[in-house]
């Protein structure tokens, strides 16, 4: 084996297209609704169809004698969960069928397993529930601090400050209820062996989800088995495990047969968590030179009323610019609607819609522009912690993007651009999101046939993981792609991080090296004093390129490492890797670690059909080493696109008498199409941060829809002169635009 | 999905045969037809349409799109949306019909969907389409709770207290400003009913939404010769750029010489109970020079009896702009 083309190209950094591509596109790489096995049976559940009050009855009768039902579940047959305990993370922890109340419209009170998915559905629908104590559902948008009230960042005087402040912003900002709408559906295929359980699920954390279903279901952790070879994406909604998991996992085992379970999409808007809605009153105090002196953040979030996942607005607030006197204030309101979860960038998304907007209005009010504004801002160090940054490039962010966008050209005048008879509005916001590692444990394996198999329980949310680990397996090894075999997806394998919060790629890169310079090692020992290197120590013999050879010598004069095995007649080496998280990380803790970035975005608007589209946006992304520009323009490429559907479209509808996700299709709620993509220009800056790992790299998962909805919502004020400081920006706000 | 029968119709009189003993041919009828399915099969997943009897009208050859003796058009039942959209004679002498199917739905609909079925295209009212949810078009009696309820995209013309749902169609507004005919064969033979009077109004029997009756079968849609000196235009204003019904649509048939309108069809979309013809906007143009001062008078007169509901408010101005706009860019193409 000589060292060919491929293997000279440098893996990381490259534009590697996906090692998964060919799969998906060919409709050969197996989601977990597609798995299917002899015997299997279907399960559909049965939702409330009150949000407030407690089952009465469940009359079976009819659905039970209906075609090919082979069993309907209530809370009277279905045997019980245990609860999760800390188990891990779940953000509905009441089990299914728990009793019977009914917490919020849509919940499963019951569940119909049938020979096809046809006759579950028909019978699910014969099912008679009664209700008693039904209560008129509360699920006002508005929101007051009602419980849980904290304060969870705070340094100097901020009402002292704000009080004197000579130019003041005091806003509130709302956000609407997101729901997550993945292309694939929530899905679970569960199989019981009579012992053990193995479970294809739609998981964005297998891990996880083992440890919590055993918990549940009441086996130990070896006898679960979670399979997620590959994701239709989550963007957080199938970070945690949902009711329907364990409602097919139990239904498997009660019956002996395997069963699927899919979450049609009407069911995804209640029963599988969603971006709850928030409301937020910042206040901003400066001096006339536009130097913050004070930022308060007072945030309220909704909740269900038997969970309680916060949504973090001030995840970036207290670090994000320099001022001396800050607070940050977090409660909760609960009403009568599903359990919440997180959703891409959580926290920080809808937190930085308030900052970013504030810092816009309060550059109006200072007649600063609004990238100078941020400029004179930029801290020195994390205020918030008294330390360093490890790599923060935010002035470049800010700098880089505007000169791309041609932000000079801005005329601030309201509605004062125009373009082939449009009016332009160019608005920008800055962005922020963490950086931090989880533990992670590889397995690298030299084979005798020249291959190298990398395994890790990690997932592929469709962010590119397959293709990340490849191309790190390919840096330290110096071998070329195409005989690198990734395994992930499988709690079998050794644990691997969770697919949320931007880790995964940061997380993997200290493992894989391990793992690879560990089954260098025993490769260099297994050939040292044998064949070709009869009179060699380990020592004396390097690895290069997937050769080995003598330090002395030239790879050329080498061996492949195949040989080597043969000679040795082992079927492969293998080295053991393992990344520690940063979360109690003593080292990590002294470096406050993030990305950053800039949003640059052009608006047209045509009063004359108060038609207001995003046509041109320029982003730049200081997220560490990019390690594939493609798979990584790509994620930001894709937030953007989630970011016009956040600021212009996006809005779960609770309707008021049922408390109903009322627009549970994807005709009624309206998100982004191909049509309403404007022109993305991405820019990376590609410092590498190697205080988080050995190549610098960060997750950009996130990043990118961070920051984005502020700076349309900026744009839409600067061509329309309205303000939108409720979201989603709707075409009965723009009607009010005076411009012409 | 309830279990039906299904019969692949192969002569008309198979189908009118089948369809007529339905006891009707509206809400809650027992025997359908389908053809592109578009609306019906969604409908039937969602348990808001029930048939007993599914009759594949398909096969049947009414898909063709010729020229009448008198210089109009006459498209099949069956002629589906793409093609009658890109139909070149379309194209040139009913650009606003063929604007309207393009403005609708996405490309796999429109391949799919056909002249007849889009007539009959029913409402996207989310209480009508939700089997849990109370609807006097669904069921009568039980009440319209998106009055006060969820009403952004409802409407603001032809509603009643019990019903306030919108006709959600895009080709049926174009053929509203083309005064076109459809052809019906039914039990009792044929029949030709002008478009203003297929779609009826809600009044107090909203499950009640055309004249058809048990057996009816559209053959075709008959459009009138093009009007000398006419141009028409569809103006489609939604939330997003693509695959979104109407917030408000306009389809304008307008005839301009030596500055004044000798000819003037209005109908507008997304803000009524039916496609909703405008005659009053009609009147206002007509005689009236080609000016923005009258384009908008005659807008105020197509909205002076909009009924607003607790969300949808903003369709007044929305329409009215739309309205103004679609004459402004017919007036000056």
């Amino acid at each position: 084996m000589s060292p060919d083309a491929t293997s000279a190209r440098p893996a990381i950094g490259a534009s590697i297209p996906r090692v998964d591509g060919p799969l998906k596109v060919s409709g050969r790489a197996t989601y977990s609704s597609d798995h299917h096995f002899p015997g299997l049976l279907y399960a559909v559940p049965v939702g409330a169809t009150v949000a407030r009050g407690e089952v009465a009855s469940i009359d079976d009768s009819a659905a039970a004698a209906m075609p090919g039902v082979r069993k309907v579940y209530t809370r009277a047959n279905l045997g019980t969960f245990y609860k999760p305990g800390k188990s891990g993370t779940i953000d509905e922890s009441r089990p299914p069928f728990e009793d019977d109340t009914v917490h919020y419209y849509g919940q499963y009170v019951a569940l119909v397993v049938a020979d096809t998915f046809e006759q579950a559905t028909a019978a699910a629908r014969a099912v008679k529930v009664d209700y008693r104590n039904v209560v008129a559902p509360d699920v006002r948008m508005q929101l007051t601090a009602e419980e849980n009230q904290t304060t969870d960042s705070e340094r100097g005087q901020v009402d002292a400050a704000l009080a004197s402040a000579p130019v003041t912003v005091d806003q509130t900002y709302t956000t609407p209820p997101e729901t997550h709408n993945p292309i694939e559906l929530h899905a679970s295929v569960a199989v019981w062996d009579g012992k053990a359980f193995t479970l294809y699920e739609t998981t964005q954390s297998i891990m996880n989800h083992r440890a919590v279903m055993a918990q549940m279901l009441g086996v130990p952790k070896e006898n679960v088995r979670i399979v997620t070879e590959f994701l239709g994406s989550g963007f957080g909604g199938k970070l945690w495990p949902w009711p329907h998991a364990l409602l097919a996992a139990a239904a498997a085992r009660d019956l002996g047969k395997p069963v699927k379970l899919v979450v049609t999409r009407q069911m995804m808007f209640h029963n599988v968590g969603h971006r709850t809605n928030t409301q937020q009153r910042v206040r901003l105090g400066a001096n006339h030179d536009g130097k913050l002196i004070a930022l308060r953040q007072d945030f309220i979030y909704r909740t269900s009323r038997i969970d309680d996942s916060k949504e973090d607005c001030g995840e970036v607030t207290a670090f994000l610019y320099s001022t001396p006197n800050l607070k940050v204030t977090s409660a909760r309101a609960r009403r009568d609607i599903a359990p919440n979860t997180a959703m891409r960038g959580p926290g920080a998304v809808p937190g930085l819609f308030a900052i970013e907007s504030a810092m816009d209005e309060l550059a109006l009010a200072l007649k600063i522009d609004p990238v100078e504004l941020r400029l004179r801002n930029e801290p020195e160090i994390d205020e918030s912690l008294g330390i360093p940054f490890s790599s923060r490039h935010m002035k470049e962010c800010l700098t880089r993007g505007a000169e791309r966008f041609g932000w000079a050209r801005r005329n601030p005048a309201i509605g004062s651009m125009r373009h082939d008879g449009v009016v332009l509005g160019w608005g920008m916001a800055a962005c922020a999101w963490m950086a931090q590692r989880l533990d992670a444990e590889v397995s690298l394996l030299l084979n005798a046939d020249g291959s190298v198999r990398v395994a890790s329980g990690t997932q592929d949310i469709g962010t590119g993981t397959y293709t990340m680990l490849a191309q790190m397996v390919a840096h330290d090894l110096g071998v070329p792609i195409e005989r690198i075999q990734v395994v992930i997806g499988d709690s079998a394998l050794p644990p691997g991080p969770l697919s949320g919060g931007s880790m995964v790629t940061g997380s993997l890169v200290p493992a894989v090296a391990q793992a690879a310079a560990g089954a260098v090692k025993q490769l260099l020992d297994t050939a040292a004093g044998h064949g070709p290197f009869a009179g060699a120590k380990a020592g004396q013999l390097a690895f290069t390129e997937g050769r080995v050879h003598l330090r002395s010598g030239t790879p050329a004069d080498g061996v492949p490492f195949a040989d080597i095995l043969k000679q040795a007649r082992l079927a492969h080496v293998e080295g053991k890797g393992k990344s520690r998280n940063t979360f109690g990380d003593k080292e990590a803790k002294k470096f406050s670690m993030h990305s950053y970035g800039a949003h640059f975005v052009e608006v047209t608007w045509e009063p004359a059909i108060a038609r207001l589209r995003v046509s041109r946006v320029v982003t730049a992304i200081d997220a560490g080493r990019i390690l594939n520009p493609l798979t990584g323009r790509n994620q930001i490429e894709g937030a953007i696109a989630m970011g016009v559907g956040m600021a212009l479209f996006e809005d779960t509808h609770y309707e008021p008498l049922h408390g109903k996700a009322i627009n549970s299709n994807l005709a009624d709620y309206i998100m982004t199409t191909h049509a309403d993509m404007p022109d993305v220009d991405v820019l990376f800056l590609d410092y590498p941060d190697t205080k988080l790992n050995a190549l610098g790299a960060r997750g950009i998962g996130e990043i990118g829809l961070a920051g984005v909805a502020p700076a349309i919502a900026n744009a839409v004020h600067h061509a329309t002169g309205v303000r939108a400081r409720d979201l989603p920006v709707k075409i009965e706000d723009l009607l009010a635009s005076h411009v012409v | 999905m309830q279990a039906f029968t299904f019969l692949r119709a192969t002569d008309a009189r198979q189908a009118i045969d089948a369809g007529a003993r339905s006891p009707t041919a509206q809400q809650g009828a027992s025997v359908r037809f389908v053809a592109g399915g578009t609306t019906l099969l969604d409908l039937m997943k969602l348990h808001v349409e029930m048939p007993q009897q599914v009759v594949d009208i398909n096969h049947l050859p009414l898909d063709r799109i010729e020229r009448t003796h008198d210089g109009g058009l006459k498209i099949g039942a069956l002629a589906r949306n793409s093609d009658v959209a890109n139909h070149a004679e379309v194209q040139r002498d009913y650009a606003v019909l063929s604007q309207a199917l393009l403005a609708g739905a996405s490309a796999q609909l429109r391949n799919m969907a056909t002249t007849g079925g889009n007539l009959l295209q029913r409402t996207r009212c989310m209480y009508f389409r939700d089997e849990h949810m109370p609807c006097n078009k669904r069921q009568p009696g039980s009440g319209c709770p998106a009055i006060g309820g969820a009403n952004r995209t409802l409407a603001i013309l032809g509603t009643s207290d019990h019903c306030i749902a919108t006709n959600p169609s895009d080709q049926n507004v174009a053929l509203a400003a083309l005064e076109a005919r459809i052809a019906i064969h039914g039990a009792q033979g044929e029949r030709i009913v002008p478009i203003a009077d297929f779609f009826l109004l809600p009044g107090d029997t909203p499950d009640r939404e055309t004249v058809m009756q048990p057996g009816d079968l559209i053959t075709h849609v008959l459009l009138p010769p093009p009007k000398a000196g006419t141009r028409s235009h569809y103006l489609k204003l939604r939330d997003r750029a693509s695959y979104e019904f109407a917030l408000a649509s306009a389809a304008v048939v307008l005839g301009v010489d030596g500055g004044r309108i000798h000819h003037a069809r209005v109908a507008l979309g997304g803000v009524g109970t039916r496609p909703w013809r405008a005659p009053e906007a009609e009147q206002a143009l007509l005689g009236r020079p080609a000016t923005p001062a009258s384009f908008a008078a005659a807008a105020t007169a197509a909205l002076r009896d909009a009924h607003a509901q607790s969300e949808n408010g903003f369709k007044v101005e929305l329409a009215r702009r739309c309205l103004v706009h679609a004459l402004t860019t017919v007036a000056t193409a």
